[in-house]
């Protein structure tokens, strides 16, 4: 007989059986062994249909293609720029997916994007070996100016971010702050020091309370208790940037 | 400078004079939290707690032989090994230069406070002295790595007790502690006080320390006279500066003596 | 027959007081101390993070690498001098046999993930005690793992089989005495750690890896329940 050993939001661990007989089907994260289904590491149980999947909670940023990361600037080459990626791997920024400015041979490629800069910029490639391209080309990537870049679980990006920008967009209204969230963990924040202390604080809430339901209605309680004003939320307006 | 944006950002933070995690320039992040006797295998421990820098000291004791012109006088032996442990960071292999500066400052606020009786150390003149060996060993590093071991320093020296040692067969029995404790007269404190561009600060995590322009640590005694100092970072000061920044590790060092 | 009791009063087949927890170093990716009596093993994880020099790379996949170190004050006798011994290279070594079959770095081609293992204090058992805390950190950091690795030192003193020797048990005089490390895989009841000190017999041995088994069994539930109770907060609905 099958039976299923967990519920939909149980906290697994590497090798914990979640179902005995093969009724269920092993998904993401977990793997068949003889009549069971494991975990294969720590995560968030999810049950859909038949498939028992298991939901990452911790663990280092992955490049994935079509990302929209924030990176650092770490070296300057002959054709390009490396950047630091908040992960295991660099990527690469090739001139040609810099700008459409010509640029001449030898020329100075600080004037475009110096050493320590940060970027948004989106992963266009990603090989099997983990050589990562990175583009400046498309709506809203270029390179940032001023203010301070600070990390989060990457696993914990979709809920900062919000349905459609919705959450991320309430912030920005409440503190007047410019933010931009990289899929890779890296959030970038500009305002006045204040504002820009409350919309931190607000994204390491999010980032600790991020299994709650209700979230959104209790970040907006919190941004209108910290701000003193009622906060409009955001719809649609967002993409990702 | 590799880091200039986040410079420029703390620095406009600091006029408005907050830092990142919103504390006031001379805040130290709270509660620092003293625990003693972490480990049963030394002699004396303590783990020291600001936040999330997390430091812990062990002090072994051994006998051996005084100096030669030192005769009646045993002695400490602070190191610091930065483990790959406590920051990403850090490497193995043999200390760095930054774990010796640390061991070194806060070998010398020790020994130049006097705070040690060196001659209550002593078991035979000339022959036989007991050695303290004192190992700082970071769990976390969020900055500030060296006041809190040289407090952590201390309350593991308040913590620790002679070990029994037969005189005539001049072996230790390390399972057998006695009641005799260190005796410390005068408490020195090591405030570091950090200059980012035209500002003065105390307790820098780790996010400020990659910016620090000038740091310099001074040792203070419970009377507010001075004991050590070390000027560290790239960036000379005038000595108006200096006076300032003592004034200000005087004044923070009352602070930190009543967690011990 | 001289060994009749333990010397801590201990059943024969009874570990010393376990204590474990999850995410107990914030700068890194994982994290988890385990303490067995008086041995205490913290252990941190980094990475998966980019390799140099080029040439331990492996572009298949990424690799593990273990560091085992004893703090200078966590020896029972004097200061432990630090720097790697010969000792501390050999359980470095072994411990990451230990940990290796149960995880799966195939996503991370050219890069590494260390392990760093520190003791505050040790009373035997140590290189067990920081398998223990490793795995548990490993599987903290989010890494891909069909299962932990839990362990444990079995061994005899006189005619007597036990489990957990500490240092007393392990120096006992004028009697045979064996020390056994072993790290099962819980849930295949596979063995990745095996080393011996000692005088044994074959059926000795046989009758030691399954109360290894056993126990190793009731140590995955307690890394079990401390993994769950860093993350326990998730559930909450």
């Amino acid at each position: 007989m099958s039976k299923l050993l967990v519920e939909n939001k149980d906290i697994a661990v590497p090798g914990e059986v979640l179902a005995e007989g093969m009724d269920n089907l092993p998904g993401p994260g977990t793997y068949r062994d003889g009549e069971k289904i494991r975990a294969s590491g720590l995560g968030l149980v999810q049950i859909e249909g038949r498939a028992i999947k298991l939901i990452n909670l911790s663990g280092k940023y992955i490049p994935k293609n079509g990302d929209t990361i924030i990176g650092k600037v770490e070296d300057i080459t002959f054709s390009g720029w490396r950047i630091e990626t908040n992960s295991a791997y660099s990527a690469m920024l090739s001139m040609k997916d810099a700008t459409s400015d010509y640029i001449a041979r030898g020329a100075d490629l600080t004037q475009y994007y110096n050493l320590g800069d940060y970027v948004v910029c989106k992963i266009v490639n990603v090989t099997s070996q983990k050589l990562v391209d990175v583009s400046m080309k498309g709506p809203g990537l270029r390179g940032l100016k001023g203010g301070r870049v600070f990390s989060v679980n990457t696993h914990k990006v979709p809920r900062i971010i919000g349905k459609q920008g919705s959450m991320i967009g309430m912030i920005k209204n409440a503190t007047d702050c410019r933010i931009i969230v990289g899929q890779n963990g890296w959030v970038w924040i500009d305002g006045e020091p204040d504002k820009e202390l409350l919309a931190i604080k607000t994204i390491k809430k999010i980032e600790e309370e991020s299994h709650l339901s209700g979230l959104t209605e209790q970040i907006k309680s919190f941004l209108e208790k910290e701000t003193g004003k009622k906060i409009e939320e955001a719809r649609g307006n967002y993409n990702g940037l | 400078m590799y880091e200039e944006g986040l410079h420029n950002h703390i620095v406009k933070l600091l006029k408005a004079g907050v830092r990142l995690d919103g504390r006031k320039l001379l805040d130290y992040r709270k509660p620092i939290k003293v625990e003693y006797g972490v480990s049963k295998t030394a002699e004396g421990s303590a783990r020291v707690h600001i936040e999330n820098t997390d430091v812990m000291v062990g002090v072994k004791m051994e006998v051996g032989e005084p100096y030669p012109d030192m005769p009646d006088q045993g002695t400490i032996i602070v190191g610091a090994e930065l483990t790959p442990l406590a920051n990403p960071n850090f490497e193995l292999g043999p200390p760095g230069i930054d774990a010796i500066e640390l061991a070194r400052v806060v070998d010398r606020g020790i020994r130049e406070s006097k705070a040690l009786d060196f001659k209550k150390l002593c078991i035979k003149k000339g022959e036989k002295v007991w050695l303290l060996l004192i190992d700082i060993i970071p769990i976390n590093d969020d900055g500030n790595l060296i006041d809190a071991s040289a407090l952590a320093v201390l309350a593991a020296l308040k913590d620790a007790n002679f070990p029994k040692y037969d005189e005539k067969t001049e072996k230790i029995d390390y399972k057998e502690k006695t009641d005799k404790k260190v005796e410390l007269t005068k408490e020195p404190i090591a405030v570091t006080v950090v200059k980012i561009g035209d500002s003065f600060i105390v307790d820098p995590t780790t996010e400020e320390e990659k910016v620090i322009d000038t740091r310099v640590t001074i040792s203070t005694k419970k009377d507010g006279s001075l004991c050590a100092i070390q000027k560290g970072g790239d960036m000379p000061l005038t000595s108006d500066e200096i006076m300032q920044m003592v004034d200000i590790a005087i004044e923070k060092a009352k602070e930190l003596r009543e967690v011990l | 027959m001289v060994y009749k009791k333990r010397i801590d009063d201990r059943g024969f087949e009874e570990t010393r007081k376990i204590e474990a927890k999850v995410g107990v170093i914030p700068r890194a990716d994982g994290s988890a101390y385990f303490k067995i009596g008086d041995t205490w093993a913290y252990a941190a994880v980094y990475g998966p993070r980019n390799l140099y020099p080029r040439f331990l790379q492996n572009p298949k996949k990424g690799i593990l690498r273990c560091n085992y170190n004893m703090m200078p004050f966590s020896g029972s006798g004097e200061r432990v001098r630090p720097g790697g011994s010969r000792r501390s290279k050999e359980i470095s070594l072994v411990t990451e046999k230990a940990l290796i079959p149960v995880l799966n770095l195939d996503e991370y081609p050219n890069s590494v993930v260390d392990v760093f293992i520190e003791f505050p204090q040790t009373n035997a058992g140590s290189r067990c005690a920081g398998i223990c805390a490793a795995s548990m950190a490993l599987a903290d950091a989010g890494l891909e793992m069909k299962d932990l690795v839990a362990a444990i030192s079995v061994g005899r003193v006189d005619d007597k089989l036990l489990v957990d020797l500490d240092y007393a048990e392990e120096a006992y005089e004028d009697v045979p005495v064996a020390d056994i490390p072993v790290a099962v895989l819980p849930n295949s009841d596979k063995i990745s750690l095996l080393q011996m000190d000692g005088e044994i017999s074959k059926d000795e041995l046989k009758k030691l890896l399954e109360l290894a088994k056993k126990t190793c069994k009731d140590i995955y539930e307690i890394q079990k329940k401390a993994l769950k109770a860093k993350y326990v907060k998730e559930k909450v609905e």
